[in-house]
């Protein structure tokens, strides 16, 4: 029995009780509703929006005549909001998609709770997509998402420089977030399609849409509409470099060609290739992975990335050392009896038999060693390296396209930094027939030769042809270049690239004999180079033939592996060249029959295109003497 | 004549009053919570009730019938209402002291109604709380709590002595420990646990001997390591998973913490005034679980802010104090101790309730008296407040 006393004891007691909950219920309602208000209303706005990012058209690519390189294709997804569906739910789905019943417990496995669909099929052909939009109010769980993928038109022609797409990875993520890319897009991860990735891709627009909690998207409350990716113009020519590339059949190598006067690249060539169709949204995984153990290396850009002996192509540096250091003169000769003791060693030339007695432009026609283990002893290798410097070797091209080898330039000093060693002069005279130490990328020979071709200026790469999205420095070349040749009295010189900070110090005169005696190396009888030789068009060039062991075997009896390098260059038409190139066949045997037939195919290639503009050129130098 | 005259004089409009409005204000926000989101004939569903497909641009929309006989959570909230009302009104007539008289009876049926609903309770969600009388289920719960007071009080009203030790285990063994096991078997974890509690504090406000106090509280925490495994062991995952979201935040093995974190959300977002009436989004997006039922207050919250919560706060608060001075002035025992015990309980279902809405406690889904949606509970708690009504309403009769 209770009493009052009691009862009211126990009622003050309840109350106060009372009034201390709920005197800390309401300071927590104030701590959320009042201080905290503001970061719940923007978590409850969160939970409400779903941001759906809208893939922006990506920029097409295309080459100098305008020739569409690539192409954006549709895409088609089938997606699946994972539910508890019964079995015939998932026959009849399994049915419609044409995927197994297994293949679609499969893709549940893991997913019970998410509320996000789930890929079920990919790469749907239009008739599959009608199908399935005209059930969808069976299945309201299915759906269709549409995305893009890249088709590039060419195949692996060209891959190398176009590159590929490629699923954004989470290290690049970290930036490209704040551009809005979203984590599932494909991104540029190669080649042109990387380096002005940004350009190509547009903005991303967004459509925020209001989710409930199970995810079912019920209003768009907000769209902002994606900007449209820039189209891009390359400097390539794809049919040269389709050409061209077709004609390494199935050997290695590397090749580069260029117009001399703008550094533009018309096409450059790194054999063996890849399709970069099979990186494509959809297609089988693994293929990095084939193409990365592949022992032939196709993902190497052996024009940027291989370096190699150039063989008798560098001497033409050995030849403009002698000439600019008055060591020799055109007129100067040589006996060449089938090579020269130096030493207690014996450097053959490759004519066992000797060339007789040569002056410079016959040795250089006919790829005497000899002549050139004569300079060599006389200059010396420093000598040596300091032209080869000058014309651009040792040094990589500044086009950070991809990460280039540098190549070799050996000298005294080198050799004392690099290996601990004095040098030898035995070993200059490997060095002067580009043999030895002395090792070139196929960017960098063709620098070279354009160098000679035009009178003397290394020209800068160029790869973007299109003027509105030039990079700033193009820009102020390319007016340069235009107004210069408005000048006055500019038409009698050829056409020079840059500034010039680019002029190499070698006299007027050494350049001209060169490329007279390189006219000859094709034009000549017993010129080494006559596979390169054109109808109606003057070329010049010469041939380089780089051993890889050094035996007496005659090349074509080797294994493969042992076999010599072939090496060309060329420019053409020799008075105002108009492209000039590099060409590089790996283990390919003698140059002159090797390498150069490839570039006469580049050359036909250029000119048959070109016969409306040579003859302008003619006109232009008409009154030009040589 | 003159004693119904005097009777309605002495009418507590106060409870009835505060009963009527959260019960509407609970039907307002059920009716939002529950609603839903149609924009400009866009219509969709993802129920099991409705099936529809719609999609935005100009698509057709397929909407399939519902079947007509069922009604919407607020359509049936409002018929719960009135049959409170009834309820209400039908207690007054009677004079409590009947319900002493038929304490034994009220107490041994609702028993075996607990013991019932453990074999053909409606199963739902894993728990069988339910008896399905065919056009509506009532949970035996929300009886018992009643049959359990009015056991109580009638009990102690009968002790001539003073509450001993032994009486106390006395009362538990008896009256207190078959039902909570039954009840903590459904399972419903949060009613067994609230009788119990309401239990202590009876026994607690009832003047218990302060050694006796004093002991138990020793011996409890003495025995509490050994008890809990055990007790531990017992419970259901789910309702494991609750306790150690609510200990520590980052253990949240299934996502327990999720319904804390929208309830806050839910609140918090609400801000000083509220988004509005029928504004709310975490109820019809479906964000806030039970937005209907156990997390009612965050609802409402989220539409009438810091100021609707402080009303409905004031609200529950009025209603405890008057139930503790009906309690207090009483004229009789057992009428104090059935009030006394009405009002603790219905006090500790708000305060857990609230408190599990604002994240303090947790969440063992008991629902908020008046407001949440939930038809025996509505009316029981109807009953209740007649009761309390009833209880003070004769104290002014001398003469009975």
């Amino acid at each position: 029995m209770i009493s009052k006393e009691q009862i009211e004891g126990s009622v003050r007691a309840a109350s106060i009780v009372c009034f201390i909950l709920a005197g800390i219920i309401l300071v927590r309602l104030f701590h959320l509703c009042v201080i905290e208000g503001e970061t719940y209303r923007i978590l409850a706005e969160n939970n409400r929006q779903k941001v759906i990012p809208i893939e922006p058209h990506r920029g097409i690519i295309y080459d100098r005549n305008g020739i569409p390189l690539v192409k954006n294709v549709p895409y088609f997804v089938a997606v699946l909001r994972p539910d508890d569906y019964n079995d015939s739910e998932i026959y009849e789905i399994s049915k419609l998609l044409g995927v197994s019943i297994d293949e679609i417990k499969e893709k549940f496995k893991d997913k019970k709770f998410q509320i996000e669909p789930v890929v079920i099929k990919e790469g749907l052909s239009f008739e599959e997509v009608a199908r399935i939009e005209a059930r969808h109010s069976d299945f309201p769980n299915l759906s269709i998402t549409t995305t893009s993928i890249r088709r590039y038109l060419y195949g692996s022609v060209g891959s190398h420089l176009i590159g590929y797409l490629g699923r954004v990875t989470e290290e690049q993520l970290k930036t490209l977030k704040a551009e809005g890319v979203p984590p599932d897009a494909f991104i540029g991860q190669w080649g042109v399609e990387r380096i002005y990735d940004k350009i190509l891709r547009g903005i991303y627009g967004k459509k925020i849409v209001e989710v409930d909690a199970l995810g079912h998207e019920l209003r768009v409350l907000k769209e902002v509409p994606p900007k449209k990716g820039e189209d891009i113009t390359l400097t390539i020519d794809i049919e040269i470099q389709k050409a061209m590339e077709e004609a390494y059949k199935d050997m290695a190598g590397a090749f580069v060609v260029l117009k001399p006067d703008t550094g533009e690249v018309l096409a450059l060539g790194s054999l063996p290739s890849f399709d970069p169709n099979k990186f494509s949204r959809g297609a089988p995984s693994g293929y990095w992975k084939e193409l990365s153990e592949n022992p032939r290396h196709p993902l190497l850009n052996r024009a940027f990335q291989s370096q190699y002996p150039p063989g008798s192509v560098f001497k033409i540096v050995t030849a403009i050392a002698g000439l600019e250091e008055g060591i020799i003169k055109p007129s100067t000769t040589v006996h060449c009896s089938g090579g020269i003791t130096f030493g207690n060693r014996f450097y053959r030339c490759w004519k066992k038999e000797g060339h007789g007695i040569v002056d410079l432009k016959r040795a250089i026609v006919e790829s005497c060693d000899v002549y050139f283990y004569e300079i060599g002893k006389k200059v010396g290798v420093d000598k040596i390296a300091k032209y080869a410097n000058l014309l651009g070797l040792g040094r990589d091209s500044g086009l950070n396209f991809v990460s280039e080898k540098k190549g070799v330039v050996p000298s005294s000093e080198w050799k004392i930094q690099v290996m601990g060693q004095p040098w030898y002069p035995g070993e200059t005279l490997s060095v002067s027939i580009g043999q030895g130490y002395v090792s070139t990328t196929p960017v960098q020979l063709a620098r070279l030769i354009a160098a000679i071709a035009n009178g003397g200026y290394i020209p800068k790469l160029q790869i973007l042809k299109s003027k509105d999205i030039q990079k700033p420095e193009d820009e102020g070349e390319s007016n340069s270049y235009r107004s210069k040749s408005l000048k006055e009295g500019q038409v009698t010189e050829p056409f020079f690239s840059v500034s010039n900070e680019n002029k190499v110090n070698i006299s007027e005169g050494t350049l001209k004999f060169i490329r007279d005696a390189l006219t000859g190396v094709v034009n000549e009888p017993n010129g080494t180079g006559g596979a390169a030789r054109l109808q109606d068009i003057s070329v010049g060039g010469k041939t380089g033939t780089a051993q890889v062991i050094s035996k007496a075997i005659d090349t074509h009896k080797l294994p493969n592996r042992f076999r010599d390098h072939a090496w060309f260059v060329a420019f053409a038409p020799t008075s105002n060249a108009e492209v000039a190139m590099s060409v590089f066949v790996e283990h390919g045997g003698h140059g002159g029959a090797v390498a150069a037939p490839i570039a006469r195919i580049g050359l036909e290639r250029y000119f048959k295109q070109d016969s409306v503009r040579t003859a302008e050129a003619e006109i232009n130098t008409a009154s030009q003497g040589d | 004549m003159s004693k119904i005259f005097d009777r309605l004089l002495h009418f507590d409009w106060l409870i009835f009053s505060i009963a009527i409005i959260l019960s509407l204000l609970g039907i307002l926000t059920i009716y939002s919570a529950t609603r839903v989101p149609v924009y400009e004939g866009n219509i969709v569903s993802y129920g099991s009730e409705i099936i529809t497909v719609s999609k935005g641009e100009g698509t057709t929309t397929v909407t399939s019938a519902i079947s007509s006989f069922r009604l919407d959570f607020y359509e049936r909230q409002i018929i719960w209402l009135l049959a409170g009302i009834v309820v209400f009104i039908g207690i007054l007539f009677i004079d409590y002291q009947w319900l002493k008289r038929l304490a034994y009876i009220l107490y041994c049926g609702s028993i075996i109604l607990l013991i019932v609903v453990l074999f053909i309770g409606k199963k739902s969600m894993g728990a069988s709380r339910w008896i399905n009388l065919g056009f509506f289920s009532f949970q035996p719960t929300d009886l018992f709590k009643i049959t359990f007071l009015i056991m109580m009080a009638a009990y102690l009203d009968d002790i001539k002595t003073k509450l001993t030790a032994s009486v106390t285990f006395k009362i538990f063994f008896l009256f207190v420990l078959l039902p909570v096991l039954l009840i903590f078997k459904q399972p419903d974890l949060g009613s067994a646990s609230i009788i119990f509690i309401t239990f202590l504090c009876i026994i607690l406000f009832y003047g218990a001997e302060s050694r006796f106090i004093k002991m138990a509280i020793i011996i409890g925490l003495i025995s509490l390591p050994f008890l809990w495994p055990v007790f531990w062991e017992h419970l259901k995952d789910y309702q494991k998973n609750r306790i150690q979201a609510f200990l520590s935040e980052e253990v949240d093995p299934a996502g327990i913490g999720y319904h804390i974190k929208q309830s806050k959300i839910a609140i918090g977002s609400g801000g000083v005034t509220g988004k509005g009436y029928l504004k709310g989004t975490q109820g019809p997006l479906k964000f806030l679980p039970e937005r209907h039922t156990d997390f009612i207050f965050a609802a409402f919250t989220e539409e009438w802010g810091f100021l609707g919560a402080t009303i409905v706060l004031t609200l529950y608060v009025l209603y405890l104090l008057r139930g503790f001075d009906i309690a207090g002035r009483s004229r009789d025992g057992f009428g104090r101790s059935l009030a006394f015990g009405i009002t603790v309980l219905t006090g500790i279902y708000i305060f857990i309730n609230l408190g599990m809405a604002v994240g303090l406690t947790p969440v063992v889904g008991v629902p908020l008296p008046f407001m949440s949606y939930g038809g025996s509970a509505l009316v029981s708690n109807f009953a209740m407040a007649g009761i309390l009504a009833n209880i003070r309403m004769r104290r002014f009769e001398i003469f009975y």
